[in-house]
């Protein structure tokens, strides 16, 4: 298999891993993107294009096409923030988030969804956000569409997203088709682990080699720790170089200039950044209205093999409970599937010894539905908040509040409604308290009295936005629409922390679509040429 | 008023018992393997071979399986799990918290499982969410082995070349 990054580096692109560094150094750019995923990527191809001279910095490793093996064991501890068990403050819900060159691009299930008309009228109504209209959006994720590949699925599904469609249309709920960012897809179900077979179109296969074939330079294993700044602009940004380790940090400082810096990191570490820099906050915004899609997850038990681990992970979906209810009311959910692999599978599944063997033993068997819930638009849901801890790493801190659970119960009838229909044998909520059943009517009836609390329902997440949300004026978001920081002139950001509520999609498409249109304003007002016409 | 649920909720208590334990710690890594010597065979009843000659090279192989995952997990989280396996470690909190009252290799797996019920339906998020964490760890890594996949019908995965 092609590796077409390493060639890249055998052929002179600029990379640095800073663990291997032995002195302290200073680096000097135009711009320094800090995070390598959806919103540096494309800020990096964007911002080389207009000739700037860019910096990308990345905590993560760099793993390319060869290192892929398609091993969970592998995969989890290089790929992911905390080996893909980040958790929420009070351990009660678990967040899949990528940590390598091309961050969660590299290890998403390519699912490729515009931001959802409706989230966007909420935004231009309730946020103040005009500017950002369906038909504003509509060129800007078109383009990336069309950069990144951005196809519906065009073979069968699955038996795992098959199962979604086929019990989902006997109850009469529409389903749709996923579109997806992947090209010659070989259709095996790895996508997780990083893709062995360049198919998928992510950051590290994109954007990433297009600045730096013009001659970016790309510095992986290093922490940004904290801005300097210098009245209201950033000075400088301190990084602390990492051990080969990826963990600890070396001893060796990295001091990095730049006209301007974008903030890429990902909802989480760009406003821990903030906070730690102590950067300006005067409305004390930072880090809050942290949304993550909380997912809850349906297992389901079929007569005939269903090996969700095989084949694309995501191909079917529902927004039939999304559009169900007001934007702003009863919390909606998007039905999805989860591709299953052993580890995912037995860390997800409740219980242990012989109960929790039993159900592993179906493994080949089983079929899971996932129901996202779209947080941050009724005005119970105001998602979480990013604190820092002692040693200054970011924890979230998310409370799961009675009109989230009043949701859950909702999202699992759904889920073991849609199953039986399917045809599954046995249906279990993934709880603690081991619950199953056999026939719909039994599940209607349990799940309607299952008790629902934190640490007994499972809780999941793979979508994290917000934090450093876009609003009108400085009192109501701590960007503007065009993710220009309001307090600090040099400063943009660019990633999934800018939404000012969950985006009701897998969110990919919306940062990648966002941030063209920030990065290509960004780059016309740097490089001093016009601004570009799809404006 | 403050309740004793409330207590034990904000941490309070949870921090004072962990510091205890934590200052108490003679045997730092070796506690911690002891008790996971003991828990792997209840956790994984039903997936670890009951007659198998190698069932206690097996029980190793996932001790060190976890000790591994545990040093590629961020520096705050394996301070977490540090904390954890002192709490269950230290005899005193090890009888007072999880109401084990022999040393773990002599702690039978009634003794065991009544423990893990116990943390997985508590009233407190700390004891639940330490139930939480020793499952995650003894079946990551016992599911992350291909020797285990045979079991559950997994193929592994597929060849490219």
């Amino acid at each position: 298999m092609r590796d077409s990054f390493r060639e890249g580096l055998a052929a002179g692109w600029k990379y640095i891993d800073a663990s291997e560094l032995a002195a302290d150094q200073t680096f000097e750019a135009d711009v320094v993107i800090i995070g390598s995923g959806a919103g540096g990527g494309v800020s990096a191809e964007l911002l080389t294009g207009a000739g700037l001279d860019v910096i990308i910095i990345e905590e993560g490793p760099l793993k390319t096409t060869s290192d892929f093996k398609m091993l969970e064991s592998e995969a989890y501890p290089s790929l992911y923030q905390d080996s893909a068990s980040r958790q929420t403050a009070d351990k009660a819900i678990k967040i899949l988030q990528g940590r390598c060159v091309g961050g969660s691009t590299t290890v998403n299930w390519t699912s490729s969804f515009r931001t959802p008309p409706p989230t966007l009228q909420w935004w231009q109504t309730a946020h103040g956000l005009k500017n950002l209209s369906v038909e504003a959006m509509a060129p800007w994720f078109a383009a990336m569409e069309q950069r990144l590949h951005v196809g519906l699925w065009p073979l069968p599904p699955n038996e795992n997203n098959d199962a979604l469609a086929r019990g989902a249309k006997r109850l009469g709920i529409p389903t749709e088709v996923i579109p997806r960012n992947v090209k010659q897809c070989w259709n095996l179900g790895y996508c997780g682990t990083g893709c062995p077979t360049n198919a998928k179109q992510s950051m590290l296969l994109t954007t990433i080699p297009a600045a730096l074939t013009r001659g970016a330079t790309l510095i992986s294993r290093l922490r940004a720790d904290k801005f300097e700044f210098a009245g209201n602009k950033v000075s400088a940004l301190d990084g602390l170089a990492l051990k080969p380790d990826g963990l600890h940090p070396s001893g060796i400082k990295i001091k990095l200039r730049a006209r301007h810096f974008v903030l890429a990191g990902g909802a989480i570490n760009s406003p821990a950044l903030l906070l730690r820099s102590h950067a300006a906050d005067p409305h004390g915004l930072v880090g809050k209205r942290t949304f993550l899609h909380p997912t809850v997850i349906s297992a389901g038990l079929f007569a005939t093999p269903i090996k969700a681990y095989a084949g694309a992970p995501q191909s079917v979906y529902s927004d039939h409970f999304l559009k169900k209810t007001a934007i702003d009311g009863p919390l909606g959910y998007k039905l999805e599937v989860a591709p299953l692999h052993p580890i995912l599978f037995s860390t997800t599944l409740q219980g242990w010894g012989e109960s929790h063997a039993r159900l592993m033993r179906e493994f080949a068997n089983s079929q899971v539905v996932l129901a996202l819930i779209r947080d941050g638009f009724n005005p119970a849901s105001q998602g979480g908040q990013v604190k820092l801890r002692e040693d200054g790493s970011p924890l979230l801190d998310y409370p799961l509040n009675e009109t989230l659970w009043e949701a859950v119960r909702r999202a699992l009838l759904t889920m073991a409604e849609i199953q039986f229909a399917a045809g599954a044998t046995w249906v279990a909520p993934v709880h603690e308290a081991d619950v199953g059943y056999k026939t719909w009517r039994d599940a209607k009836q349990g799940i309607a009295s299952l008790p629902l609390a934190p640490l007994r329902c499972r809780v999941v997440s793979a979508h994290v936005m917000g934090g450093c949300a876009m609003g009108a004026t400085p009192e109501k978001g701590t960007v503007n629409d065009e993710g220009r920081h309001f307090q600090i002139e040099n400063l943009s950001i660019h990633d999934g922390s800018l939404f000012p509520t969950s985006i009701g999609a897998n969110p990919q498409l919306s940062i990648y679509g966002l941030v063209a249109r920030n990065a290509s304003l960004l780059a016309a007002e740097l490089s001093g040429k016009p601004r570009p016409a799809i404006l | 008023m403050t309740t004793r649920r409330e207590f034990l909720k904000t941490g309070a208590a949870g921090a004072l018992l962990l510091n205890v334990a934590a200052c108490s710690r003679p045997s730092a890594n070796g506690g911690q393997a002891a008790v996971l010597a003991a828990l792997i065979p209840v956790v994984l009843e039903g997936a670890l071979p009951v007659k198998d000659e190698e069932r206690s090279a097996l029980i190793m192989r996932t001790v060190t399986g976890i000790e591994n995952a545990i040093a590629g997990l961020s520096p705050a989280t394996q301070k977490e799990i540090g904390e954890l396996f002192d709490l269950l470690s230290f005899a005193p909190t090890r009888m007072l918290v999880a109401g084990v009252w022999t040393p773990w290799p002599e702690a039978t797996p009634e003794a065991i499982g009544k423990f893990l019920e116990n943390w997985r339906n508590s009233r407190f998020d700390l004891l639940k969410s330490g139930y939480a964490a020793l499952r995650d760890l003894i079946f990551a890594a016992w599911y992350a082995r291909p020797d285990t996949w045979t079991a559950i019908a997994y193929p592994g995965p597929p060849k490219v070349e």
